[in-house]
């Protein structure tokens, strides 16, 4: 394309031209590249908030089919003492009827207690059932009422457009009456 | 352009010669050829457009008063509301000119669908309005976060939450769009900056197609191109004067709303201020979003469902070339007209839906109104292209008024 008398030598100064183009267009990509990380990574989570860790509960008071709602993190910790039907209920159930096959034991550390993040695994609502006088679904557990969604006494998804169960965040048994969430 | 020679008009030409904003005033705006036989289906775009400037204008004295903070947003609309001189009057004017906004561009899209506006030479205004459709979307569900009452939280929740579904990346996109793991203040004052920015990119979204309409300039109820000068009048004085004409016949309307019933579009739960720890039992999105929330809600599989509600809106995109019917004008299809009136029923079915409780009946009332939906753009519109015999549009638009007005008289004489 270009008039051979500029470089001389034709053919190889068109190549050192080429690779020199390419070579320029390559660094300038990667460096516009390299340079978006600073601005997408100041959307993420900023500092204050990842450290917002963990939060600690006395759950002596709460009495057998109650539950209690703490705060972690900004969102709901449903922390419930289950009946021993309710256990059974959780336990019987074969895995194979699961949209997201999940064990009891998997589930629960000491199986009279649920421990899990009150927050709907379909868009966010927070389901309801924590209450004795609430509506808890088909399956006795929870009911989240945006876009109907039953979930069991295990918290796990029966019914509904939720994909997965109720999630169990990391907590542990500081001593028998008290945990720590985070 | 030559304005004359007193004292002030040569400065005006001065100007013109170097930057010629009154040639382009006089070109787009006075000698504008328009078709002539435009019906009141074609005032809505100007209206949409001076609404764009009411809402931008009311916006900017808003956010004068109000705090991006989720401890006094709640707090600082109120007193926008009660302490603010007609803070109640610009409140409400933005408010219920978003709903407006939605009538007038809803109205705007089914003309096009009528009159087969989006068919050649105009794909790509069409699809200029769809973008402009989304844009103003966003910054209407921005929006209506601000005033940080239940229904802006839990609708926020549910509408972030969508883009969980998308495979791998979707937690992080939904801890992008929060800045943490629930939203909170962080949220929102991204979505206060976002609802700042997004009007200017819609301004300037009318502004390309402002320039793709007068690429090949307005269809016409008859869908044939204006041919020789007999076919148009300039845009001045004739339709500026039919604009103002629908403007104030829209004022009336959308003043009469704001005067004495300004909370008709509003949730009452807007007036708590958000908890992050209950969700009220009912949500409902604003009313404009309410068929592609039905479209949501008949899919029981979240990924799908989430995939469905924004194909909705994308298939618009594709209109242009589902359907090929060379005949723009419905007026001279006679199938597509009455399958355009079923599609029209079945928009207000899905919108109806989507207000409802996630129950019988209206759970499989909405899975059919949603599979019909999207068949009249992938089979219905295409088939009718196939088959149907539409009439034989008129030579052009002069030729067909002077015959209609030629059949009036012979009536007359008769
Ligand atoms: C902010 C929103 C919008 C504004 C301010 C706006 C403005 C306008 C104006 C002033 C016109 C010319 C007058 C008329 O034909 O009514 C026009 C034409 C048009 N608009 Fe829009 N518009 C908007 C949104 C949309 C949307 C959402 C769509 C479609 C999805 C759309 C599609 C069209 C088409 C196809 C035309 C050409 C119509 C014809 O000449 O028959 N517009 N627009
Ligand atoms: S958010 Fe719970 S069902 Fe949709």
């Amino acid at each position: 394309m270009s008039d051979e008398t500029a470089n001389g030598s034709g053919d190889d100064g068109e190549d050192r031209r080429d690779f020199l183009q390419l070579a320029t267009y390559t660094v300038g990509a990667v460096g516009a590249a390299l340079a978006t990380w600073p601005i997408i990574d100041s959307i993420n989570p900023p500092a204050d908030v990842l450290a917002l860790s963990s939060t600690e509960v006395d759950i002596e008071p709460i009495e057998e089919g109650q539950s209690i709602t703490v705060v972690w993190r900004g969102r709901p910790v449903f922390i419930r003492h289950r009946t021993a039907d309710e256990i059974e209920q959780a336990v019987s159930v074969s895995l194979a009827d699961l949209p997201d096959p999940q064990s009891d034991a998997d589930r629960t550390q000491k199986p009279e207690w649920l421990i899990m993040v009150g927050v709907c695994t379909h868009l966010g609502c927070i389901p309801i059932g924590q209450r004795e006088t609430e509506p808890k679904g088909e399956f006795g557990g929870w009911f989240c009422p945006c876009h109907g969604s039953h979930y069991d006494t295990s918290g796990r998804i029966r019914k509904g457009p939720a994909p997965a169960n109720l999630e169990v965040p990391a907590y542990s048994f500081l001593t028998d009456t008290t945990i720590k969430i985070g | 352009m030559k304005f004359g020679t007193n004292l002030i008009l040569p400065v005006l030409d001065w100007v013109d010669y170097r930057l010629p904003v009154f040639s382009y005033a006089r070109d787009n705006l006075i000698d504008y050829p328009t078709p002539k036989n435009l019906n009141y289906w074609w005032n809505f775009g100007s209206l949409a457009g001076i609404l764009l400037m009411i809402m931008i204008i009311t916006g900017f004295f808003l956010a004068i008063n109000y705090s991006p903070h989720t401890e006094f947003a709640f707090a600082s609309v109120e007193h926008v509301m009660r302490d603010v001189n007609y803070g109640w009057l610009l409140r409400f004017m933005h408010s219920n000119g978003a709903s407006m906004f939605f009538v007038l561009v809803y109205i705007h899209m089914f003309r096009g669908l009528y009159y087969g506006s989006y068919k050649a030479p105009r794909e790509l205004l069409w699809i200029i309005g769809v973008c402009i459709y989304l844009a103003m979307m966003g910054t209407a569900f921005m929006g209506y976060v601000l005033p940080w009452g239940q229904m802006s939280y839990w609708g926020a929740t549910v509408i972030t939450s969508l883009f969980s579904a998308v495979p791998i990346i979707g937690d992080t996109i939904v801890t992008w769009l929060w800045g943490g793991f629930v939203i909170d203040n962080n949220t929102l004052t991204r979505f206060f900056v976002g609802h700042y920015l997004m009007p200017a990119v819609i301004y300037m979204l009318v502004i390309v197609h402002m320039w793709a309409l007068h690429q090949h300039k307005s269809n016409n109820p008859l869908g044939v191109d204006m041919k020789s000068t007999a076919d148009s009048i300039p845009f001045h004085p004739y339709y500026t004067i039919k604009d103002m004409f629908g403007l104030g016949v829209f004022m009336i309307i959308y003043m009469g709303i704001v005067f004495f019933a300004p909370d008709m579009f509003g949730e009452p739960d807007n007036y708590i201020e958000a908890n992050p720890l209950v969700t009220p039992p009912h949500i409902v999105p604003e009313w404009y979003f309410l068929p592609f929330y039905a479209i949501l809600r008949s899919i029981e599989n979240k990924l799908v469902g989430v995939i469905a509600m924004f194909a909705g809106v994308g298939i618009l995109f594709a209109l242009p070339w589902m359907d090929r019917c060379r005949v723009r004008s419905a007026k001279f299809r006679p199938i597509y007209r009455q399958f355009f009136w079923i599609f029209v029923f079945d928009c207000l079915v899905l919108g109806y839906i989507g207000a409802q409780a996630a129950v019988e009946p209206y759970v499989t009332i909405g899975r059919i109104a949603t599979a019909y939906y999207f068949a009249h753009f992938l089979i219905v519109c295409p088939m009718i292209c196939k088959f149907e015999k539409p009439l034989e549009p008129p030579e052009s638009i002069s030729s067909a008024i002077l015959k209609s007005e030629q059949e009036k008289t012979a009536k007359g004489a008769g």
